[in-house]
């Protein structure tokens, strides 16, 4: 049994636990979920109409459609609790001295001002429900790369935001994501012409501050042609006695030849129910690839997708899931070949201890005439202790003849002899065990920018801390 | 003897799952002297090899053994690794994901309390590859991931070189293997040996008189049954006890009486 008490020690070592008591916000809608609210935050915000319109219908769509059940328990959301919009400044900026001071001092903490001038071609910053900061790399717009915050691609670039918003994830797609397109705010707009290589990642980064605030990110992104981009988010906010709520929706289109890597380091407090809908379509020979780390929140769902809609498409989902005290980590993939010689390949690797549970939950679809398709699946789980809990949920609906599909899950204990030949080799039982963990997540570390290996690897060694009785 | 500088093992019992395996075993091992102890499938050798290193499952009834007059029985596994005990394992586990290289040197940082740079404990762990005729490319592996028999095997004489134990048991290292692989192992065991400016103790158990052949030198030879040391001389010993087999032996030493009667399922304690 989990007891609160450890569930305190678990959010004792998160390091992002940290608020920004004298925050100020412009504008913050009342709590709950109406048509006048909704209302509201596309006036705050300016909006077209036709945007209004979208949101309208989204939010009736949300009302209508009931609570999912066949995945984790979200019976304790109260929707009517929840703030749905909280904007701390109606400025989005290009230079750090131009945030408010205490938005940045936040950045600070979380090193994000220091890794775009290392390493990133641009960065997003969002609190709570707006973009405070943004920008890329002069030359990259130069060459017609646009990276901007949604709300100011939808005054800046209405026509390509019309054309794609809600054709990959309709606001009928689920519960969330209607609420989603009912309330979203911020989120990154990336869009890369034709041939373009964006070589270094860009990234954003996503800050819950304001307790029982919600976080409704919307983003798109277009990969023309033979293009390649790399997206990387992260995410964390503060611990409150109460829960909040992320809930966002990506949508990712690769055009021929194009290539979208999306990597997710997700740390949420231990208080965040993040349901999040992510899905990509890959046109003929494109490439859209998920790298999702899922570390925090109390539940997850998310089930990256790839459509592969033309000849050669491939789709990638590379997770890893660490599921400690009061977490449920319910998370998967879904792959659809929609089109010949269409490649999948899922990886996904689970951690749970201290009553922790993690669930893998995959779709695969091989539609017919779907010939020469290849699908490999493999879920390795790893249970720290008695008291935690994995499940795999695979399902494959295979209407094709002419395929390869692989699917390979084990589930493993660390076992007593891995821990005894470590120890025996001088290592503490703590040491043994942080090396057999990162050990066990290292394929997926590999898949990271360096700096991000390094976060990754001392996150899941501070969850480790004291485990060992 | 002066025992202070010896592994000593007086009266050892121990008892896997509930069922008693060792029956009182006596045994010295001094430093700098290298020891072969043999016995016949079942004898507890191995039991005796996991009980010194401190598996957790093994549990100790009755005895003692001191380590420079230390009580091991009472530290863990790591706290032994650190006053120089090692542990060939007979089946060496894999653990996925973690590199040789990284792994030897946060192991040999653990065992010996100091810190050596990356670079520098490359060169080392470079030269101590040469010296076994070792693959430089076995490091940048995943510690026992995929190996072979004889390549984990070998890796644990690797970790051994590397951690410069001054007490090393191995515990079959040379079953499984073909008679090249044996002999490449001994003369490896001889080399760190001799590195050690003959100051190590070791502990070979085996069920085979073929690696001692090779093992040079080799001071004294052990003979376990039924869960005692029952017999030692020296390396003669080793082939005089291949030539009659361990049935005539037990056969022999029931006769004596140092063996009790073959009456399966008896209960004899101490």
């Amino acid at each position: 049994m989990i007891n609160q008490e450890e569930q305190l020690k678990q959010l004792s070592v998160y390091r992002y636990g940290f608020r920004d008591d004298d925050a100020r916000y412009d504008f913050v809608v009342p709590k709950g979920l109406s048509r006048g609210v909704v209302e509201a935050i596309s006036e705050y915000k300016g909006e077209p109409d036709w945007m209004r319109q979208i949101r309208l219908q989204a939010l009736e769509i949300f009302f209508r459609k009931p609570l999912p059940l066949w995945g984790a328990d979200l019976s304790d959301i109260n929707f009517d609790e929840i703030t749905y919009y909280a904007s701390p400044t109606r400025r989005k900026v290009q230079s750090w001295d131009d945030v408010p001071e205490y938005i940045k001092r936040t950045y600070e903490k979380l090193g994000i001002p220091e890794a775009e001038r290392r390493f990133l071609a641009g960065l997003g910053a969002q609190y709570d429900s707006e973009v405070v900061y943004h920008k890329i790399r002069e030359d990259l717009a130069k060459q017609g790369v646009i990276f901007v915050d949604t709300d100011t691609a939808v005054r800046e670039y209405p026509d390509i935001v019309r054309e794609y918003f809600g054709t990959v994830v309709p606001a009928a797609d689920n519960k969330f994501a209607a609420l989603n397109t009912a309330v979203w705010s911020g989120g990154s707009f990336v869009y890369v012409p034709p041939g373009v290589k964006v070589e270094m990642p860009l990234q954003a980064y996503f800050r819950i501050n304001a307790e029982n605030v919600g976080q409704f990110e919307r983003t798109l992104i277009i990969a023309e042609e033979g293009s390649f981009v790399h997206y990387i988010e992260g995410c964390t906010a503060p611990i409150y006695a109460t829960d909040s709520l992320h809930s966002a929706v990506v949508e990712l289109i690769a055009k021929r030849g194009a290539t979208i890597r999306y990597t997710t380091i997700q740390n949420w407090s231990h208080n965040v129910y993040n349901l999040v809908t992510k899905r990509g379509v890959a046109y003929e020979d494109a490439s859209i690839i998920w790298v999702d780390g899922n570390l925090g929140s109390k539940i997850t769902m998310k089930y990256p997708c790839v459509y592969m809609l033309g000849k050669g498409a491939r789709g990638e989902v590379l997770s890893v899931a660490f599921a400690s005290a009061g977490q449920h980590q319910d998370a998967g993939a879904k792959m659809i070949h929609a089109a010949p010689y269409t490649t999948s390949i899922v990886t996904s690797k689970s951690i749970s201890m201290a009553g922790g549970r993690a669930s893998y939950r995959g779709m695969v679809k091989v539609y017919p005439n779907c010939s020469g398709v290849k699908v490999n699946v493999r879920c390795d789980a790893l249970l720290l202790d008695e008291e935690s809990r994995t499940d795999t949920y695979p399902v494959m609906e295979i209407e094709e003849e002419r395929v390869e599909v692989a699917h390979e899950a084990t589930v493993s204990k660390i076992g007593e002899e891995q821990l005894f030949y470590l120890t025996s080799r001088g290592l503490s039982e703590e040491e043994a065990l942080k090396m057999i963990v990162n050990g066990f997540f290292r394929d997926f570390a590999k898949e990271l920018p360096m700096e991000y290996a390094v976060e990754l690897n001392r996150l899941i060694e501070l969850q480790l801390e004291g485990s060992v009785g | 003897m002066d025992n202070t500088d010896a592994l000593v093992i007086r009266g050892l019992r121990v008892s896997v799952e509930g069922k008693e395996i060792l029956k009182g075993v006596d045994l010295v091992v001094p430093k700098g002297e290298v020891y072969a102890l043999m016995g016949p499938n079942g004898s507890g050798k191995s039991t005796l090899a996991q009980t010194l290193m401190g598996h957790p499952r093994y549990e100790v009834l009755d005895g003692e053994v001191l380590w420079k007059g230390e009580n091991l029985l009472e530290l863990s596994p790591d706290e032994r690794a650190k006053r120089g005990l090692f542990l060939a394992f007979q089946y060496p586990v894999e653990i996925p994901g973690v590199g040789m290289g990284n792994f030897l040197h946060i192991a040999y940082q653990a065992r010996t309390g100091q810190e050596v740079p990356v670079g520098k404990f490359h060169r080392q762990l470079l030269q101590r590859l040469r010296l076994l005729d070792m693959d430089p490319s076995f490091i940048s592996r995943n510690l026992n991931e995929g190996f072979s028999g004889g390549e984990k095997k070998r890796c644990e004489i690797l970790q051994m070189a590397m951690l410069e134990p001054e007490m090393a048991i191995m515990d079959e290292t040379d079953s499984g293997l073909d008679i090249d692989a044996v002999r490449i192992v001994a003369s490896a065991v001889n080399r760190i040996y001799a590195e050690s400016q003959r100051q190590m103790g070791v502990l070979i158990i085996t069920h085979y008189q073929r690696i001692l052949r090779y093992i040079q030198p080799l001071h004294r030879v052990h003979v376990m049954m039924d869960g005692r040391v029952v017999l030692s001389g020296g390396p003669e010993l080793a082939e005089q006890l291949e030539e009659m087999g361990y049935e005539f032996l037990e056969r022999k030493l029931t006769e004596e009486g140092v063996l009790p009667g073959p009456t399966p399922g008896q209960e004899f304690g101490h």
